[in-house]
């Protein structure tokens, strides 16, 4: 039968499902399918806390959104265009967001009576008539896999069940014109101890995949063109890997050994187990009893002349404050992750938020100066991470790298960067010399101590959380030396604006609005930006990566526009330090959702300020 | 390790001006330490005391060694990560009873149940000093105190017993001023490969006075444990690599036996965390082409 092929720019499908039905692999898996045709993309995991709520309930729902173009995009999609629901709860919790005309494909067999009353439905929403106003296709999806697997030998009932994620997967795969290749050799793999399960899911996958070639309820294939992007070899990559990948960089980069304390802590984990899988790059992986342990750890590394990193989330930050000021005080490099999520305490584990920008500038007792910075995307969690240790090993300096849960887990295209061509870090560790060591005399161009490390002969030295004398390094209690010692931290962290690039705008010819963002809402911003301009509006946009210090000219592009807008997934604490320090009277659009902006509402709150 | 230059005990004293109160049991812990040192061998560059706060935590600035006096509690975990990074090291850790046992428990037991290769000793005088006095973990119960007026009501923990329970493979006793029988048990925890727990009982003489009296000053209540032997009258023969009898023997005190067991309770080879740790790392060398590696999994080309 032969099909008609529509042209479509770019589609956002959503695959929605229990906990265990595994959303999570289709999802990626079909991004890996469309990553190798060639289209630009951008993911969004939103998984719960629990890692098995109970069946067919609304708490268990797990979804995965991707967002696909024969164009350069920058999110995972404010709405989906195609939502599959593999029981009543996935479509309950996510039919809000379909368009009404959007596809809904739903696995029919899942919609028992159980099912249905479990989800809330007062009667079957497939056949009550209330989804009338969407394509929908309500495929038997779990019975039309059992049925294909049945001659299949040592493959129970349930695990026949449980492949109907690799039938919808086909089915999708079909209806985009996806390569079914890289999936049938994923699976040859995944499996490879179990050849029956590999058969059954192969045979599952090419299953949906035949169901939509020749069934008639789908009467339209749909085809989106690779996108024209920058030439190069690409990859996918999620934040949390990308930040892995940079952390080993900078160790090779710099020549020292990469040392992780972390406690498991979601979204930040995965950051522990990818740097644990790299030991040939000499990865030591300190998997502590708590934060504080974590933390400290690293500092031990640092001192001893490595590079010390803790990765974190923000109920896990709190904990590690105390030692940050340690690290403040001992002018030694460590590198703290936060891997930012919603709410205060606990919050929502899962979901993204970027409400700990005050926390980790401020929330050390005293005057103890931290330089952050911020990731924008997932990819560019791997040159932040550079740049944190970059900063940290020259400065000798703690430093707060801000990523978050939807950066962490999103993934993208990112084109494979020319190692070669990133910059060597030089350390310039103290060396043996005639006379007396002094560990607080510094660097005049960087304001930095000398990093004298344990097996430096004649260099032996005592360092202190208590106050020290300048120079010397000795306890003191003078108190102007005090005041002394506090500013010249404070200058040593300000003087970083020297060795980090200006703030570049994205400046459109007449505009007198700017939008200043900062980390991961970078994608949703500069979406909205370009929307508001393709309907002829003026605008221009700058990004953060410094949030301390910031760029040298921040205040001047500031106050080179007539209104500025400053959208954050907090309650404007960005905006706040942009009033204090720069004493630009900013607009703050402000929303805490656990989910990333969508392009739509950066347009509208744009629109409303010109 | 290598065996380095001759060294006297002098070369091992910084050039700080030692702080601790007159007649303080501290000195007595420092001027051993700073006479074994040379016996060890170590280049001093090679050696890093590591504290957290408290009095014993000044240690550090005393030593002519790389030093670092950090926060409440977290001295092990910062040795922990200095050990790892680097096992060339000979790491020392100094805290105290309220350092080790109230605020920095946790990563006490977790760097003894690691058998991480670091040096602990606890000193050991039941009181906090450096706060002027209130009462600690280790007090005995009904200590009067700056917090505990009416005196205290809350059981104390037997540091040996909780280092046993973690199942650290050396564990030691001595006192501040027994100065054979602190280099003995020193040496011997030098030695040890693996995590090395060493209370030694201190006189704070401004606030707890005399809490050791009994075994400090009354030194026919001292019972040293010798491997092989019968501990005095408790009926325990003496096993350094039993770990109940080395429980037994922790239980033995001045209250219920009229005696104070000193010297090495534990003494057993498991191999050390930090050398696991290595092991791991040198049977991984060899890939470590960072472009192979930012280029793994699915690759595709544009243009």
């Amino acid at each position: 039968m032969v099909k008609r092929v529509e042209q479509l720019e770019s589609v956002v499908i959503r695959f929605a499902g229990d906990s265990g039905d595994g959303v999570q692999l289709t999802g990626s898996r079909f991004t890996s399918e469309t990553a190798l045709f060639g289209n630009d993309l951008a993911t969004l995991p939103d998984f719960p806390a629990e890692i098995r709520a109970p069946a067919g309930s609304l708490p268990g729902v797990s979804g995965f959104q991707i967002h696909f173009a024969a164009h350069d995009i920058l999110t995972p999609g404010d709405a989906p265009n195609v939502l599959v629901a593999m029981n009543p709860a996935a479509l309950k919790t996510n039919l809000g967001d379909l368009p009404k005309g959007g596809t809904l494909i739903a696995d029919a067999d899942a919609f028992s009576d159980r099912n249905v009353k479990r989800a809330g439905y007062p009667a079957n929403p497939l056949q009550d008539g209330s989804l009338d106003g969407y394509q929908v296709h309500a495929v038997p999806l779990t019975s039309l896999t059992v049925g294909a697997l049945k001659d299949i030998e040592g493959v129970t009932s349930r695990e026949a069940e449980r492949s109907k994620n690799m039938f919808a997967l086909g089915l999708v795969s079909w209806l985009f014109g996806r390569p079914t290749e890289p999936t049938i050799a994923f699976l040859e793999t995944k499996f490879a101890k179990r050849p029956e399960i590999v058969a059954a899911n192969v045979r599952a996958f090419n299953a949906g995949y035949a169901f939509g070639e020749t069934s008639e309820s789908f009467a339209v294939q749909y085809e989106v063109r690779p996108a024209p992007l920058t030439p190069g070899r690409y990859r996918q990559i999620t934040g949390n890997q990308a930040l892995s990948y940079g952390l080993i960089a900078a160790a090779k980069l710099s020549g020292v050994r990469l040392f992780l304390g972390a406690y498991p802590i979601t979204p930040a984990s995965g950051i522990l187990e990818e740097l644990a899988r790299h030991k040939s790059f000499g990865v030591r992986t300190f998997q502590a009893e708590d934060e504080i342990a974590a933390v400290g750890a690293a500092l031990g590394a640092s001192f001893g002349g490595g590079l010390g990193v803790s990765t974190s989330a923000g109920p896990g930050v709190v904990l590690k404050s105390e030692t940050v000021g340690l690290a403040v005080a001992l002018e030694l490099p460590l590198v703290i992750v936060d891997v930012q999520r919603a709410g205060p305490s606990t919050g929502m584990p899962t979901k993204p938020e970027q409400a700990d920008l005050l926390l980790v500038l401020f929330g050390r007792n005293s005057e103890s100066p931290v330089p952050v910075l911020a990731a924008a995307t997932p990819g560019d969690c791997f040159g932040a991470a550079i740049e944190a240790a970059r900063i940290a090993l020259r400065y000798r300096t703690p430093v707060y790298l801000l990523s978050d849960a939807y950066l962490a887990n999103g993934a993208e295209p990112w084109l494979i960067p020319d190692v070669g061509a990133i910059p060597r870090i030089d350390i310039g560790f103290a060396e043996p010399g005639d006379g007396e060591f002094l560990p607080y005399v510094r660097d005049p161009e960087t304001l930095a101590r000398p990093w004298a490390i344990p097996g430096t002969p004649g260099l032996e030295h005592r360092i202190s959380g208590l106050e020290k004398a300048n120079e010397t390094g000795n306890v003191s209690y003078d108190p102007e030396n005090h005041d002394l010692m506090t500013r010249l931290r404070a200058q040593k962290v300000a003087a970083i604006v020297q060795d980090i690039p200006p703030l570049d705008v994205d400046h459109q010819e007449g505009a007198d609005v700017l939008v200043l963002s900062w980390g991961g809402t970078y994608g949703p911003v500069a979406a909205g930006v370009r929307r508001v301009r393709r309907s002829g509006g003026r605008v221009s946009h700058a990004h953060l990566r410094w949030l301390n210090p910031f760029p040298r000219n921040t205040g001047d592009v500031l106050r080179s526009y007539d209104r500025v807008l400053v959208p954050e997934m907090n309650l404007g604490q960005l905006l706040k330090l942009v009033r204090a320090e720069f004493l630009v009277d900013a607009h703050g659009y402000n929303r805490l959702r656990g989910k990333p902006f969508k392009a739509s509402e950066i347009a509208s709150a744009v629109r409303a300020l010109l | 390790m290598a065996a380095g230059p001759k060294l006297t005990a002098k070369e091992f004293k910084s050039d700080q001006e030692v702080r601790w109160c007159p007649g303080c049991g501290d000195y007595a812990i420092l001027a051993s330490m700073q006479s074994l040192m040379p016996e060890l061998g170590l280049e001093r560059e090679r050696i890093v005391f590591i504290s957290g706060i408290g009095c014993a935590a000044r240690f550090p600035y005393y030593m002519q060694t790389y030093g670092m006096h950090s926060i409440h509690g977290r001295a092990p975990a910062i040795a922990t990560g200095l050990a790892v990074t680097r096992p060339d090291l000979s790491v020392w850790v100094v805290t105290g009873d309220g350092d080790a046992l109230s605020i920095g428990g946790n990563n006490l037991i977790h760097a003894l149940r690691r058998n991480v290769n670091v040096k602990i000793l606890l000193f050991n005088n039941q009181i906090y000093g450096l706060t002027k006095g209130q009462y600690s973990p280790t007090s005995v119960r009904g200590t009067v105190s700056g917090s505990t007026p009416a005196g205290s009501v809350d059981y104390p923990f037997n540091p040996l017993s909780v280092a046993l329970g973690a199942e650290a493979t050396f564990v030691a006793r001595a006192i501040d001023t027994d100065k054979p029988g602190l280099t003995n048990v020193l040496r011997r925890a030098a030695a040890h490969r693996g995590t090395a727990f060493v209370e030694i009982y201190q006189n704070c003489n401004i606030y707890n006075d005399g809490a050791f009296d009994f075994a400090r000053e009354q030194k026919e209540n001292r019972l040293y444990l010798e491997h092989g032997s019968p501990a005095g009258e408790t009926g325990i023969v003496h096993d350094e690599t039993e770990l109940a009898t080395a429980f037994a023997l922790s239980r033995v005190t001045y209250e219920t036996h009229g005696v104070v067991p000193l010297g090495v309770f534990r003494a057993v080879e498991r191999d050390s965390y930090d050398d696991l740790v290595q092991a791991q790392l040198d049977a991984a060398r060899g890939k470590d082409d960072l472009a192979a590696l930012v280029a793994s999994g699915d690759t595709w080309d544009v243009g």
